[in-house]
């Protein structure tokens, strides 16, 4: 093994604090170190020449590279070892300008001594490091997209118009979604159904579109690049090639049942055409509603149908198919008002949702009202939003502004309307809203600030009196409406949540799907492949969904059009010796990566190399490339090798995505804090087992700090949990031996939290000096004890599977 | 006639005394007025219930000279019915609790000639200080 260190002074924003003079020649006589070298700036290209002439003349096969963080300049070095034919993976950097010359510029004796250790523990990593390559994984260009409202409708298109194969499937017999039911849009008042409508249209039209309406899905297995689907597709009871949508057997069928798509207030037959604008535009037979086909009860449409389009020989058809990536556009679903009790919907006739009064306004535009409005009509905002008692904190985002349509369209279909709206705050944040809502004020539609209070319904005249507070004027206002519209908000789709469940998409508090990243991964998941559109994430107006659906589809092209997508070595292995099959480590697993089996192994397709899974193994079977056992191992002892008799000495791990970055940010802060701490980077913070800290102190560390991304901006949201266990473990083994479990903490940083990182480090190193220090025997005995700890862990599992094997509650062969 | 009122930074104690007294956290109140809407008693009120809410927010102790806590029947609808899950009739007998605490005496026992003081039942007269003054 031939290892080349190279030491970057920086332009001397390293060597003015680090004798870097000394860390090189201390690098020098480190073993399988044949030769190390200073420069002024190794990411310059005569920095990266140096290391590649090295590579050529003196044979090297392991790089290190001390100067900035890896944040800034891993990938460049990672490239130039690549281009001279080594892995990428055989390099390390140690930052000893964030970490040393920065932080403890005041000190440069000591930010030298540290730099040396920094530079230790890269080259005790770097002699473990394996040559491994990134690996390539073929995809295919076929996307499921679930739901065909507004934002799987758009999904779609963008999708199939770039020549992606797209397999659209819709529970309902139509696509459409609530869209469909509007009357106008806000704030431009254009007809939903007249804008829409083409756009169903070219969904059949499109070649690459393959649509599965009245469809739901059975089972989604695999990961990305391979998700297997299987789908159930309804009987419709009309073939729909032949059906001509004439209308005949509508009118022959006797059968009369609430028509949903009016929302119940028309009614419609057994048979029946979904929507005006229904696309596929065929019929649908409800089987439920229809007097029976078996045996055969009454058959009149049958017997009008021209072109014998009806066959209630149709059976339900499971199909499966393959795809590569997946959008999940499934919606919401109106709040149900019932649970608002005080407002009285279901029980008085003149209350009714905001749903019910865009079709009426449909059908008054076309000249047939299906119910008289009445002259005084009111509108009561945040029904089932921003309401603690319902159990939704959120705002539904789209009431303020569909109030203000409906009531102005009111309003300026009869001038002599009398039209309010009552609201909690009005909300007029988007392109055009608050100059919509000037428009309604103009109109003379009144806005009253206050929550309603109480609906009562007169039993005689069926008029409501209602009783609010004018929050403005302090007054009590008791008014009598001929008609109440309630502005429901919007919840998650029932739907959704099978559908989460197949693809272990995480939900925020609110109940809606949560993103992979609040800002910067608004339409991604943390499934890999598979993307968010629409009011499945969060309620959102029309131009919302469609930006998000056609961003999902242009992050699914993204991963898709080059027919290969390649994924980072880092991930977990099995030490197949030592694995027993227990399955321990399997729910451990979020992602469900862990396949279990006599001997378990890893889905490289699935897993995300976070580690959590490792603390889990009583054997030590399982691993991670690139921090491997050893090299985890290695590292600090690297770390601790340079403690001197009366030191302190302090292990941060630091996860990648922040508290590592928080560390640099603090260095380029040029904040001071304790030189005991040694930092050491990791994936995540769970990927640090109970043993591995125990080594820690066996080794001769006085402390241990786990640095983790909050969970909510994490790219392992579940290593928290995982942390928190692996640390009371360690916490109840320092107490068995007497020593302080204060010594292991861990904290969940933003990389903003300067201030934050800096009081952690101190605070933990104040504590491990002021603490009666731990003595040899102690640290002898600690490994001892989670040895027996471990064992136990073993035979219990082995009983607990013996039990399970004899009274067969699994099925798996373990 | 409008009167000026200045919000320093004392207000800030009333509204923390309320908060601590009440366990309430007053400033979660969005001023949405169903609790005024709901209340049975607030056309007795001086002020409703939401500006009740809306003066402790702004330390304004002013709130202790209106009869709104006094009138409170508790009879807890609009707690019930807040939709940001307030506590109003605790918030009201927060503002009893201080108003009592200020221990002005209706009673001058010293007025009291001592023959009558004689005659009056020893109960009575705790009874009177208690009632008026916590």
């Amino acid at each position: 093994m031939k290892i080349g260190v190279y030491v970057c002074h920086c332009g001397g924003n390293i060597s003015e604090v680090v004798d870097v003079e000394k860390v090189r020649s201390f690098a020098e006589t480190q073993p399988n170190v044949i030769l190390a070298r200073d420069y002024s700036h190794m990411c310059s290209e005569m920095g990266q020449q140096l290391v590649l002439d090295d590579i050529r003349k003196n044979n090297l096969d392991r790089v290190v590279i001390a100067a900035c963080s890896p944040q800034f300049h891993e990938k460049t070095f990672m490239s130039t070892v690549e281009s001279a034919n080594l892995s990428p993976y055989v390099f390390e950097m140690a930052n000893i300008r964030e970490q040393c010359a920065w932080p403890h510029f005041d000190t440069p004796e000591v930010a030298t001594e540290k730099a040396k250790d920094l530079v230790n523990v890269a080259i005790a990593k770097v002699t473990l490091d394996e040559a491994l390559k990134k690996k390539i994984m073929p995809i295919g260009k076929r996307v499921l997209v679930i739901g065909g409202g507004i934002a799987g409708i758009q999904a779609s298109l963008d999708l199939g118009d770039a020549g992606f194969k797209v397999y659209l499937v819709e529970k309902s017999p139509s696509i459409g979604g609530k869209m469909a039911q509007l009357s106008r849009t806000f704030p431009t008042e254009d007809c939903a159904a007249c804008i829409l409508s083409p756009k169903m249209a070219d969904v059949p039209a499109n070649p690459n579109i393959e649509l599965h309406t009245y469809t739901e899905i059975e089972d989604i297995k695999g990961y990305l690049g391979n998700y297997e689907v299987t789908v159930v597709k309804k009987p419709r009871y009309v073939d729909v090639e032949k059906c001509t949508a004439c209308d005949n057997c509508t009118e022959v069928c006797p059968v009369v049942v609430p028509n949903e798509f009016e929302e119940g207030l028309t009614s419609r037959k057994a048979i029946y055409l979904p929507s005006p604008i229904a696309v596929p535009h065929a019929y649908v037979l409800d089987d439920k509603a229809c007097l029976g086909r078996f045996p055969l009860a009454c058959n009149k449409c049958y017997e009008v149908c021209e072109p014998g389009a009806i066959d209630s020989d149709q059976k339900s058809e499971k199909i499966s198919f393959t795809v590569d990536t997946i959008i999940v556009a499934t919606g919401y679903d109106i709040f149900d008002a019932r649970e608002k009790k005080v407002y009285g919907i279901g029980n008085s006739k003149n209350v009714i949702t905001a749903l019910d009064m865009e079709r009426m306004i449909v059908h008054a535009s076309e000249g047939n009202p299906l119910k008289p409005t009445g002259k005084r009509i009111a509108f009561i905002q945040c029904v089932g939003s921003r309401d603690e008692q319902v159990g939704n904190e959120y705002c539904s985002r789209i009431c303020c502004m569909y109030a203000t349509k409906l009531s102005q369209l009111l309003k300026r279909s009869d001038p002599k309307r009398d039209v309010y709206v009552f609201y909690t705050d009005l909300r007029a944040y988007g392109k055009g809203f608050e100059e919509y809502y000037k428009r309604a004020q103009r109109t003379g539609v009144k806005f009253i600030r206050g929550r309603v209070a109480e609906l009562i319904e007169d039993s005689q005249t069926k008029k409501l009196t209602l009783k609010v507070e004018d929050t403005l004027t302090r007054q009590i206002i008791e008014s009598t409406f001929d008609l109440v519209v309630l502005s429901v908000g919007l919840v998650p789709n029932e739907g959704t949540n099978k559908i989460a469940s197949m693809l272990k998409l995480a939900k925020s508090p609110d109940g809606f799907l949560q993103e992979a990243h609040p800002k910067f991964r608004p339409v991604d998941t943390l499934s890999d492949g598979v993307f968010i559109a629409g009011c499945v994430q969060g309620p959102k107006d029309i131009p919302d969904t469609v930006a998000q659906a056609s961003g999902a589809a242009a992050r699914a092209i993204r991963l898709m059009n080059k027919g290969e997508y390649d994924i980072a070595p880092i991930i977990a292995f099995v030490h197949e010796d030592l694995c027993d099959g227990c399955g321990l480590c399997i729910d451990q697993c979020p992602l469900g990566a862990i396949i279990p089996s006599k001997v378990v192994s890893v889905n490289e397709a699935i897993c995300r190399g976070c580690g959590s899974c490792i603390g889990s193994c009583p054997r030590d079977a399982l691993d991670l490339h690139c921090y491997t056992n050893d090299q985890m191992l290695a590292e600090v002892k690297a770390a601790l090798v340079g403690k001197k008799d009366g030191e302190t000495r302090i292990l941060a791990f630091a996860d990648d995505m922040t508290a590592y970055r928080l560390a640099d940010n603090v260095g380029t802060a040029k904040m001071s804090y304790s030189t005991d701490v040694r930092i050491i980077r990791v994936p995540s913070g769970s990927r640090i087992t109970p043993k591995l800290m125990l080594q820690a102190f066996e080794l001769g560390a006085d402390g241990i700090l786990l640095g983790e991304s909050e969970a909510k901006s994490s790219p392992f949201p579940h290593s928290v949990a995982t942390i928190k266990n692996n640390v009371s473990k360690v916490r109840d083994i320092l107490k068995e031996e007497n020593i302080e479990p204060e010594r292991v903490r861990y904290a969940e940083f933003v990389t903003v939290m300067l201030g934050g990182f800096v009081n952690q480090i101190n605070n933990l190193s104040d504590f491990a000096k002021k603490s009666s220090p731990i003595s040899d025997q102690q640290r002898k005995t600690l490994l001892k004890n989670l040895e027996s700890r471990l064992q136990a862990i073993i035979t219990k599992r082995k009983q607990w599977l013996k039990i399970q094997m004899k009274y067969s509650l699994t099925n798996s062969g373990r | 006639m409008i009167a000026k009122v200045v919000i320093s930074s004392e207000n800030e104690d009333f509204l923390k005394k309320i908060w601590n007294l009440s366990g309430q956290e007053i400033t979660l109140c969005d001023q949405c007025g169903i609790c005024s809407g709901s209340c049975p008693m607030v056309s007795e009120m001086d002020i409703t219930p939401s500006q009740m809410m809306r003066m402790v927010q702004l330390g304004q102790d002013e709130v202790l000279e209106s009869k709104v806590m006094w009138l409170c029947a508790s009879c807890f609808t609009c707690t019930v019915r807040c939709p940001r899950g307030l506590d109003l009739s605790k918030v009201a007998e927060a503002l009893r609790q201080v108003k009592l605490r200020h221990a002005i005496d209706h009673i001058d026992i010293k007025a009291i000639p001592k023959d009558e003081l004689t005659i009056l039942p020893q109960i009575a007269l705790v009874s009177a200080c208690r009632k008026f003054t916590g």
